[in-house]
């Protein structure tokens, strides 16, 4: 299970936080900023997992991360998942930001909280792997997207005949 | 792809100015959001962001309040507060408007609503309720991503008592035209039977129309179920084990569309899946294993080297090949894998290298040796989570002769690391081995002192405990004892000499006991030295009072000799009249004992430690008192249940809330009662223990590891079997001395590194010799716990009790010689494993046959073929190792049931356990308000047992001891009783007590026995006779609630009034009244635990609906109904 991931930035600004377990407001805010702690710190060439902190529940769980330019991508999981395949899932949905915002930056996952949201739940759902395959995600985005196009547009030209 | 990716986001820097903003962000930049964002980005403190934010929420809040506000708008102001909510400041009065949002918003809106909800909520938050219609309404919905949307916020968090009414939705959407909707309802339902198992139970077999699923996406999703079963209960799905192979064999193959590549590998994840989940069925089971054998050396075949994705599947590979039943070639395979990971550049896949490593060394020593140079190399790798993996694997490897060397390495990474967690792990792990191997006195003392002082108060509190009974406890001999103890007191002497502020509080506290208790063996120092010493600790100001109160319990100890007093005085002058009352009791009982010598050597006697002490634990002393009491106009004692009982019967006002405090109470006496008789308690002879009691409530949670540790044992042997065939398969290789190897395969282990100058390399070396002794010996190679047994050092005695001694006031009273040959004769405790694990498996095969059936496709409820009869003896019967020579033992046993449970019904007496010695039965009685447990304990042996304890329990049960006096002395072929009472503390399906003997015989060497024994929930389940009137109010009162159809008795002429009849008959249930269509049944476990349940047919069904004040109570209520009704 994945028990919750978390993008943040270099300075440890959430971008986006997602858990699939509860923790209270508190607890969720101390876990964001022990996990950015423990990942700011480390170098470039060292491996990208990490034993769980306190907060998160110990060593049962793991910190599986990837540092894109100014982002941390951070997923927390338990053992009952493949520490190298959820780095490539990491990797799968970034490639799949990067398709759905073109060239994906910073400041896309920021006015774009929701969106990033949408993706995230055609990926994973309730902290189960959904979808691995980027072109199938994109679909499934897209055909939601498509919607909102029309749905604009209708709104516009109702604004018209007005 | 991933190089472009990198390439724009190292750009990024440039592009966050946002005056230069291209593209989609800028459009959004003008909106709301843009400015609230804008806004931030230009601040310079916390305080300013913290002021920002709350302006905005307030004026959040008066939009999403107007009335004006159109769902378009709500949305954009959603989109803000999540904006908000995920920069941690709270926003609870937009929930409802989310809820809103989702339930009338158009679908974009509503979209953005449900991602709200999911944010902001959680599954037992009130106000989820009112989004239950909007689901219901969404599930039902023609539109496909309403439903979608439905159906993810459903996986991420719904209301448990509120699975039923949507359920029959969800299970339906399995059978939908598109694959994406089956395959999120697949996920929704394996949410549900995480969240509660029994409500899903029905619909088994749709998981294994999904797991046959046309598309391989469902059928994927499908697996995370599985793995889920399969890992609860490996037995009950051997049937499948063909498919998965079949599923991956095609997986493998390519036989999957294109799409499902990855990196050019066919469908990653899902080969990862199946891969788990064959381990899961493979684990000691050759048959099964076999089936795997082709497909998994196909698999190591297959996953060519070169992608991130492929090692994955690879690790999973050999993890599973190490974890089924051995196979010779493949294991050689899997080695290699492990070596190429290990030996690999890449840093993850070092760090997977050494995770296998650490899992099969167990299993496979030789090849730690392989890799012993790249492991020493590992231990200095700059990056800490690498050194950390590598002491985990040291861990698992450490014997006596290599302890030092790799203890050592852990204190060298404790002195760096700054991570809490980590910290408390491994200075748990020093001490165990420290405990378990220490080569001698010095080194031990010098070891635990590192401990404590690094360890400090982060450490688990039954680090110092168990290293205090260690030293009470001693070991194999007096001479030893005395030395170590003389050891550490020297060493705490020159410690409080240097500067003791620096120590962490918890050593102190270790400190001063064992000052207090030992500091007399060392002739040379004054006790008003080490007084002075001690006092100087009440002096300073990190001191916190507990540890103070340590330091006056020691003084008392010590002040006996007349040079003492003066100071003595002085620090009862100054604490007498402190403001912490338990400071202030100490310094009483220090001034009165320092002037009262002959007292004091009564209250402590020193040489007195191992002579037995009466305890009056009925305590008659108190009978003047009572009297006296009860002459003045006192109440007299009522036992807390009949006390609980007049309660509920002259309920006027609803006392739920404080129901619960009676029973805990009792378990806490019953569980100082019980240890009363060889943990004695000295300290009752002084009045107002209040610390005492405050000792006992922390001391209980240093028990759970006692436990854990006797369970891992076990949890260990089991592994032995495969290990052992493995090594006489392999070809045993010529023992060469580790150095030997170490030299022949350094060449091949340095490829990574550049070569080290000769120097070190001999250096390493060296460190390589030291840190692998003994892995290549024999003994070793084919099983490493034999020869940790007997090298093992500082032998524990048995626990007995996992209390530790407090504050030194209680003595053990085991006789010093028993203490001789502690460890238990390898024979026999091997015995009592396999005989445990038997029964174990038995109980396993016994549950599987009842459980499982019920969910083959083709398997008809009607037809299971091992009906589990209601009396619950059938349960136990099962567990029983050799069932037909001991019936005639069986039958003699009836007549030694306690005279006053003869007249009541027993269940059947089984056998749970024999040994050279013991053969123990037991049965139970079902009495108007609890179960006893009868246990019969037969000495079978020629020779008499002594000091016999038992001690029985179980998590979700509260054991008390009917008569609690441990029998002296068990005449061979004698037989004795034990009784206890059990009562249900937190409802369960069926309980697992388990039990312990503890016994000596002649021989002096203790021993034990383990036995379990199981019940299920329907043995506490007694009629609750209630009138249609206090049904009703109690059916408002009760809070826990579940439902579901169960099956009706349709072929009956009054199919409501046989199928409650048939419940009545099987589960003791009591039908309070039947009208019409409708009844309701009532029942109760105790008088405080009722559970009521109301019946309605309902579309041929059933339907139940069944509440309770008690958590956890309906559903497994329900799960009897269930099999009852099945059975019939």
């Amino acid at each position: 299970m994945i028990k919750a991931i978390l993008i943040f930035n270099n300075h440890g600004k959430p971008r986006l936080s997602k858990f699939y377990e509860h923790y209270n407001e508190d607890t969720e805010q101390q876990i964001i900023r022990e996990t950015f702690h423990l990942v700011s710190k480390r170098d470039e060439n060292v491996c990208n997992f990490l034993e769980g902190g306190m907060l998160i529940g110990g060593s049962d769980y793991k910190l599986i991360y990837r540092h894109y330019a100014t982002l941390y991508f951070v997923f927390c999981v338990d053992s009952s998942e493949s520490e190298l395949g959820i780095l490539d899932l990491i990797q799968v949905f970034v490639e799949t930001l990067d398709k759905c915002f073109e060239n994906v930056c910073e400041l896309d996952l920021i006015f774009h909280v929701d969106k990033v949201h949408h993706i995230l739940a055609e990926m994973v759902m309730g902290g189960m792997v959904l979808e691995t395959n980027m072109n199938e995600i994109i679909t499934q985005v897209d055909t939601q997207n498509k919607m909102e196009k029309s749905e604009l547009f209708s709104f516009q030209s109702t604004r018209q005949d007005r | 792809m991933s190089d472009v990716m990198e390439k724009t986001l190292t750009a990024l820097p440039s592009l966050l100015s946002l005056d230069s903003q291209p593209g989609s962000a800028k459009l959004s930049a003008n909106s709301k959001l843009g400015n609230l964002i804008r806004g931030i980005t230009e601040l310079t403190s916390k305080h300013e962001e913290e002021k920002l934010i709350q302006r905005e929420l307030s004026s959040i809040k008066e939009q999403v309040s107007s009335p004006n506000t159109t769902m378009r708008q709500m949305k954009e102001l959603m989109v803000r507060t999540i904006y908000c909510e995920m920069l941690g400041y709270e926003a609870s009065f937009s929930y409802i408007h989310a809820i809103k949002l989702a339930q009338q918003g158009n679908v974009l809106e509503k979209r953005v609503g449900y991602l709200a909800v999911s944010l902001f909520l959680n599954e037992s938050h009130e106000l989820l309720l009112l989004l239950v219609n909007t689901v219901l309404k969404d599930l039902q919905s023609t539109n496909l991503i309403e439903v979608c949307m439905a159906l993810t916020v459903v996986s991420q968090m719904f209301p448990k008592d509120m699975i039923p009414a949507i359920l029959p939705l969800v299970e339906e959407k399995l059978s939908h035209s598109k694959e994406i909707i089956r395959r999120k309802a697949v996920l929704a339902l394996y949410k549900f039977y995480l969240i509660a198992p029994n409500q899903v139970q029905h619909i088994h077999n749709k998981f294994r129309k999904a797991l046959c699923d046309k598309d391989p996406g469902v059928m994927s999703a499908s697996l995370h179920i599985y793995l889920q079963l399969i890992q609860e209960n490996p037995e009950g799905y051997k049937d499948l084990t063909m498919s998965f192979v079949t599923i991956l064999k095609q997986v493998v193959m390519g036989k999957l569309p294109m799409d499902f590549n990855y990196h050019c590998v066919p469908a990653p994840w899902l080969q990862i899946h199946l891969l788990r989940i064959l381990s899961l069925l493979g684990k000691n089971d050759q048959s099964m294993s076999e089936i795997m054998y082709e497909i998994l050396d196909e698999s190591l075949q297959r996953a060519e080297m070169n992608h991130n994705i492929t090692y994955a599947i690879l690790y999973e590979c050999v993890k599973c090949i190490y974890t089924i039943h051995p196979k010779p070639d493949l294991l050689e395979k899997a080695a290699k894998c492990i070596g190429s990971f290990v030996l690999s550049p890449r840093i993850n896949l070092k760090y997977l290298g050494l995770k296998a490593l650490t899992y099969v060394v167990q299993q496979d020593p030789k090849l730690v040796l392989q890799h012993q140079m790249t492991i020493i190399e590992c231990l200095d790798h700059p990056d800490l989570i690498i050194k950390r993996e590598t002491l985990e694997l040291l861990f698992r490897i450490t014997n006596a002769q290599n302890v030092t060397v790799i203890v050592e390495k852990m204190l060298d990474f404790l002195q760096v690391s700054e991570d809490n967690h980590t910290t408390i792990d491994l200075v748990g792990k020093v001490a165990e081995l420290a405990e378990k191997y220490a080569p001698d006195n010095e080194w031990f003392i010098e070891t635990m002192n590192t401990v404590f002082s690094v360890g400090g108060d982060v450490m688990q509190p039954d680090i110092p405990n168990s290293f205090l009974k260690l030293l009470l406890e001693g070991f194999d001999s007096v001479e030893e004892d005395k030395k170590l103890r003389l050891f550490a007191v020297n060493s705490y002497v020159s410690l409080l000499q240097g500067e003791p502020s620096r120590l962490p509080q918890r050593f102190l506290q270790v400190i001063c006991w064992v000052l207090g208790e030992y500091a007399h063996l060392n002739e040379d120092v004054e006790p008003d030295a080490v007084l002075r010493l001690l006092a100087k600790l009440l002096d300073m100001k990190s001191s916190t009072s507990e540890t103070k109160s340590w330091v006056l319990i020691a003084m008392t100890k010590l002040c006996s000799g007349g040079a003492a007093f003066s100071v003595a005085h002085e620090v009862s002058e100054t604490y007498g009249s402190s403001m912490d009352t338990m400071l202030r009791q100490r310094a009483q009982e220090l001034q009165h004992l320092s002037q009262d010598s002959a007292l004091q050597s009564r209250v402590f006697p020193r040489s007195g430690s191992q002579e037995p002490v009466e305890v009056d634990s009925s305590l008659s002393f108190l009978d003047g008192f009572v009297s006296e009491a009860l002459a003045a106009g006192a109440a007299p004692y009522k036992p807390p249940h009949q006390r609980q009982e007049e309660m509920s019967r002259s309920k006027v006002l609803s006392l739920e809330p404080y129901g619960l405090s009676l029973p805990i109470s009792m378990s806490s006496c019953s569980v100082t009662d019980r240890q009363s008789p060889t943990l004695l308690s000295m300290s009752s002879s002084l009045s107002g223990d209040s610390a005492e009691l405050s000792h006992k409530a922390s001391s209980t949670t240093l028990k759970l590891d006692g436990v854990t540790r006797v369970w891992g044992r076990e949890g260990y042997l089991v592994q032995r079997e495969p290990v052992q065939e493995a090594a006489q398969v392999e070809a045993p290789s010529p023992l060469r001395s580790p150095r030997q190897q170490g030299d022949e395969d350094s060449p091949h282990s340095q490829t990574p590194t550049p070569t080290p100058t000769p120097e070190s390399e001999q250096e390493k070396q060296q460190l390589a010799s030291s840190l692998f002794v003994g892995l290549a010996s024999p003994s070793s190679v084919s099983l490493m716990g034999k020869s940790e047994q007997t090298s093992q050092r500082f032998r524990r005695k048995a626990r007995i009790q996992d209390k530790p001694p407090t504050s030194g006031e209680q003595i053990n009273n085991l006789p010093p010689g028993g203490a001789a040959d502690l460890l238990l004769d390898s024979n026999v405790s091997s015995e009592l494993v396999s005989s445990l694990e038997q029964t174990h498996r038995n109980s396993l095969d016994l549950t599987a046959n009842g459980a499982c059936d019920a969910e083959l496709p083709d398997g008809d409820v009607k037809e299971i073929k091992t009906p589990l009869s209601t009396d619950d003896s059938v349960l136990a019967a099962g567990l029983s190792p050799h069932e037909g020579p001991d019936r005639p033992k069986d039958l003699c046993l009836t007549s030694y049931l306690p005279a006053e449970l003869s007249g009541l019904s027993h269940s059947e007496i089984t056998l749970l356990c024999t040994n050279q010695s013991l053969d123990l039965s037991a049965c139970h009685v079902q009495k108007e308000d609890c179960v006893e447990l009868v246990v019969f304990i037969k000495n079978s042996s020629d020779s008499a047992a002594h000091q016999l304890q038992m001690q029985i329990s179980c998590e979700e049960i509260e054991v008390s001891c009917v008569c609690d006096s441990p029998v002296e002395e068990l005449k061979s072929h004698s037989v004795t009783v034990c009784q206890y009472f059990l009562t249900v503390k937190r409802p369960s399906v069926c309980f697992d007590l388990v039990g312990m003997v503890y016994y000596q015989l002649a021989a002096g060497s203790l021993q034990t026995a383990q036995f379990l024994y199981k019940l299920p929930l329907t043995s506490f389940i007694r009629p609750l006779a209630v009138s249609t009137e206090e049904y009703g109010t109690m059916w408002l009162a009760f809070s826990h609630d579940t439902k579901q159809n169960l099956p009706l008795m349709k072929d009956e002429r009054e199919p409501l009034t046989a199928t409650l009849n048939l419940l009545k008959t099987k589960l003791q249930l009591h039908v309070v009244e039947i009208i019409g269509e409708e009844g309701i049944v009532a029942c109760c476990l105790r008088p405080d635990q009722q559970c009521l349940l109301h019946c309605r047919m309902h579309a041929g069904m059933l339907a139940a609906w069944l509440r309770s004040p008690v958590p956890d109570l309906p559903d497994s209520l329900l799960y009897h109904c269930q099999r009852a009704l099945q059975e019939r």
